[in-house]
């Protein structure tokens, strides 16, 4: 069952190194898509493998993704807006809220 | 080595492969295809552990809903070729450090730690138990999560109309009322 | 027991009157303000002769001394059990008889202001400053205990600077005013200093425990000894300089000749009579702790008023504003009084000079008020204060003339006027104790003699000077307190003086030694003498003595520098190198101090206002960097 938790780890932190450094705000959104999924695989190895006779596991995953669902439309909503103001979604240009 | 071991490490492969290959592409379109290649593996993975229902919603929803939202918001607001997307050195190296130190941490973490395994009878899980627990008030039942999510999704499919509208027209909306 | 308690009326009365006339009286009483601080002296005085009248010849006496009695006290701070500081009243032979003093020339000088300061812009102010004094200068002598007397002191201080620059528009008025409350307040730094090492020792305030001969008191800190001197001498020396400060002695006389630019009745009131002997007040106050703790004290007084008095008398032969004749004269008349009371012992014969001391101090009220009162009139005159200006002036003003006469030949000490006598009992007391000092003063009587005749000639006889118009007597609200104070000079050498103030309050037995009392009076004629021939008629006497003493005529004329000198200590030499600098630390290293720690504030966060760059990758950057750190800490370290 480890490797089911290490493949996740990695996922996940492939996710926040993209998060870290990518440059255009969708492809932001894409790695938050990666950590939250890495997230979802943990849940079931452990379901799976600790508590084979609950469920609790899989809806709790159902629900992350339908949470995770609504904020991807909200994101790319907020990201379409950012890109009628400053016609650019380069991440590094969208930081108006400085001293 | 049994099939289960074979289909894992195929799929394993595929998710560590294409998910390092999303957050490094140049190209923004490329990245949208290699996260696609990703969710479909986890769901392969979703079936190897036997939850059907979970990996057909991570399907339909992930791969269809969200990928295909993401492909139409770069269509919208980039030119798809010509993105460079290369951010500076420093950042890069520093993220890096970074993440690979918190990727060691876990795992030696995970390894550390032995999990003990239950017992207990595994639990047979197909749709009719799914929509029974879904629906039930009983101790083990999901209702109230079930309908704070769609309050959610509500709320959510609000504010995504409202956040994307465009501003402008309203102006000229209220001035036409003012010549009446 | 007799009750005093209408006493408090004499401290009440001046006070409310102040305060009602400051108040009140520029909108509501312009011209009625003069009255009415008037009809409050009026009462003051009679109730101070009829308290005079009631201690010293009904009050009863122990042992044949009079006692000293507290009319009324109230503690106002009590630090500790023993330790308060009261307001009170207390009668004892001179505190009565300066009762008498003050408020009968304070009255004299209220009515002769009713028609001196008659039309002049701040009418009622003036009224109000004078009730102020007066209420201050009886607080002073009614004083129970050294820091009520200490209080008074700044007050009289506080309304002598208000009343010198009562013509404040004036820029040497103000700058007089200036000089004589910080020359004063900086004797009375003496003073204080004094009074705290007198009450640390003897764990005391009130005077009738520190003056009793037989207490505890005195007898306190007489063997620890400090550079070759008791405590109780130094404590007693530097008392005695607040005392210099107020009685213009030398070294801080320097104000009492410029304190003249205020009006005359000012000077008259307080540079004459009252405020001035408020020094020698203090030192016969505090006599018995003088005589028998700390006789060193005492020959610094005799001496510093021997000196003062043969000092401002030279200076005073050649001055030429009527005004400030009069003032060093009265420096040199004070200097007198010290003297007798540095040459005094407690008790019996020695206490000669004690009782010598305030009979000169009553006479000489009466008598300067007196001159002071004929200056102003004189003054009024002719609109001018040199006597070059002057001259013939007695066909115009004979009854300004008649009083001054009166009031030179009393200060000369021709008998039988008030002045002989009291200037003979201190001549007396000189003779019998220091003859060096006594020799002094026998020179200063002749001088004083010369000076004021000097001043006497050249005003009332001599050429008649051309005037703009013809000088006009003065009103009768000035010359009725002339004719007053003429008749109290004349006749208050007859009384009985030491049957009734004396310094352990029992009859001193004494007469007029021929042997004394001859010879002043030819000294006296012989300054009158050559004044005669000098200054009454047009002669070139005068001038050719000038160039014969050439440079002692021009230090004499210029006050023997000493205003030029205290000039040059303070800018030259305090100014410069102990204020500037301090100045300049408090400018750059105190203030800069605290404008660094700003500096440095606003540089920090100039430069921390980089965390908030709006960049969303550096937030989640420190966000991972600090979940990862928290993870190691927790997981790992914190076992």
């Amino acid at each position: 069952m480890q490797y089911f938790l290490i493949l996740a780890t990695v996922m996940f932190f492939a996710g926040v190194y993209g998060f870290l450094t990518r440059r255009n705000l969708i492809t932001i959104l894409m790695s938050v898509e990666l950590i939250l999924n890495s997230v979802n695989i943990n849940f079931m190895a452990f379901n799976r493998y600790l508590y084979p006779h609950k469920l609790e596991g899989m809806f709790f995953s159902i629900f992350v993704i339908a949470v995770a669902a609504s904020e991807a439309a909200v994101a790319i909503a907020i990201i379409i807006n950012i890109y009628r103001r400053f016609t650019t979604i380069n991440v590094e240009d969208v930081d108006e809220m400085k001293f | 080595m049994a099939s289960n071991q074979i289909m894992f490490i195929l799929f394993a492969a595929m998710i560590v492969v294409f998910s390092i290959l999303t957050v490094t592409s140049g190209k923004i379109l490329r990245a949208a295809v290699y996260l696609l290649f990703v969710l479909v593996s986890t769901s392969g993975l979703y079936f190897m552990l036997n939850y059907q229902f979970l990996a057909a919603v991570q399907l339909t929803l992930y791969a269809g809903g969200i990928v295909v939202l993401i492909i139409f918001s770069i269509l919208l607001t980039s030119h798809i070729s010509q993105n460079f997307e290369s951010s500076g050195w420093k950042k890069n190296i520093f993220s890096a450090l970074a993440a690979l130190i918190g990727a060691i941490l876990s795992i030696i973490t995970i390894l550390d730690y032995s999990f003990s395994a239950t017992t207990e009878a595994a639990q047979e899980v197909n749709m009719k138990l799914i929509g029974k627990s879904l629906l039930s008030v009983d101790h083990d039942g999901y209702v109230l999560p079930f309908e704070v999510i769609s309050v959610l999704l509500l709320a959510a499919m609000v504010a995504a109309i409202v956040v994307a509208k465009k501003g402008a027209p309203r102006k000229t909306e209220l001035s036409n009322l003012n010549q009446k | 027991m007799i009750n005093f308690n209408y006493t408090i009326w004499i401290l009440l009365l001046p006070f409310l009157m102040f305060i009602f006339l400051g108040l009140a009286g520029h909108k509501y009483f312009p011209k009625l303000s003069g009255i009415l601080g008037t009809c409050g002296l009026a009462i003051i005085t009679v109730l101070s002769y009829i308290t005079a009248y009631k201690y010293f010849f009904t009050s009863e006496k122990i042992d044949g001394a009079y006692q000293k009695i507290i009319a009324f006290n109230l503690t106002w701070l009590q630090f500790t059990d023993k330790l308060h500081i009261d307001i009170g009243a207390l009668l004892d032979p001179i505190s009565v008889m300066m009762l008498v003093v003050i408020s009968t020339v304070s009255f004299m000088v209220h009515i002769y202001s009713l028609g001196y300061m008659k039309g002049e812009k701040g009418f009622e102010r003036f009224f109000s400053f004078l009730s102020l004094f007066t209420f201050s200068m009886l607080g002073l002598v009614l004083a129970t205990n050294i820091f009520q007397m200490y209080i008074f002191w700044e007050l009289v201080g506080v309304s002598s600077f208000l009343l010198i620059g009562f013509y404040y528009q004036k820029p040497s008025a103000v700058r007089a005013s200036k000089k004589a409350f910080i020359v004063t307040r900086f004797a009375d730094l003496g003073f204080l200093i004094g009074i705290l090492i007198l009450s640390f020792n003897t764990k005391t305030f009130d005077f009738i425990s520190l003056t009793n001969p037989a207490g505890d008191a005195i007898k306190q800190g007489v063997g620890i000894g400090f550079l070759g001197l008791s405590i109780m001498t130094w404590s007693m020396i530097l008392v005695f300089m607040g005392g210099v400060g107020k009685s213009a002695m030398f070294p801080f006389h320097i104000w009492l000749p410029d304190a003249m630019e205020g009006p005359t009745p000012v000077s008259a009131l307080i540079h004459a009579a009252t405020m001035v002997v408020a020094g020698v007040y203090l030192v016969a106050r505090m006599f018995p702790i003088y005589a028998i703790a700390a006789p060193v004290a005492l020959n610094v007084v005799a001496y510093v008023g021997a000196f003062s008095s043969l000092f401002a008398a030279v200076i005073a032969c050649t001055q030429t504003d009527i005004k400030r004749v009069l003032a060093y004269s009265t420096m040199s008349q004070i200097g007198y009084m010290m003297l007798a009371l540095g040459l005094a012992g407690y008790g019996g014969h020695a206490g000669l000079g004690y009782m010598a001391s305030m009979f000169h101090l009553f006479t000489h009220a009466m008598f300067k008020a007196l001159l002071f009162l004929g200056a102003g009139a004189i003054i009024h005159a002719v609109h001018s204060n040199y006597m070059t200006d002057m001259g013939g002036l007695r066909k115009y003003l004979p009854i300004t003339h008649i009083t001054f006469l009166i009031a030179c030949l009393t200060i000369a000490g021709i008998p039988p006027l008030s002045g002989f006598f009291s200037k003979d009992e201190i001549l007396a007391a000189a003779f019998h104790s220091n003859k060096l000092l006594f020799a002094v003063e026998y020179a200063v009587a002749g001088l004083t003699a010369f000076y004021m005749f000097r001043l006497y000639f050249s005003v009332f006889w001599g050429k008649e000077t051309h005037y703009h118009q013809t000088p006009h007597e003065a009103p009768a609200t000035m010359t009725i307190p002339l004719i007053i104070l003429a008749i109290g000079a004349a006749v208050s050498g007859f009384i009985p003086f030491n049957k009734l103030v004396t310094s352990d309050g029992k009859i001193l037995e004494s007469e007029i030694e021929l042997m004394i009392a001859i010879p002043s009076v030819l000294i006296g004629l012989l300054g009158i003498g050559i004044a005669y021939i000098m200054y009454s008629k047009e002669s070139v006497i005068p001038d050719k003595m000038a160039a014969t003493f050439k440079y002692g005529y021009k230090w004499a004329f210029n006050k023997f520098y000493i205003d030029e000198l205290y000039l040059f200590v303070t800018k030259k030499i305090i100014f410069r190198y102990i204020s500037e600098p301090v100045a300049w630390f408090d400018r750059h290293v105190v203030d800069a101090t605290m404008n660094m720690i700003a500096t440095v504030t606003h540089g920090v966060s100039f430069r921390i206002r980089g965390f908030q760059s709006g960049q969303l990758q550096k937030y989640a950057f420190v966000f991972i960097t600090g979940a990862i750190m928290l993870a190691i800490l927790f997981i790992y370290l914190w076992k």
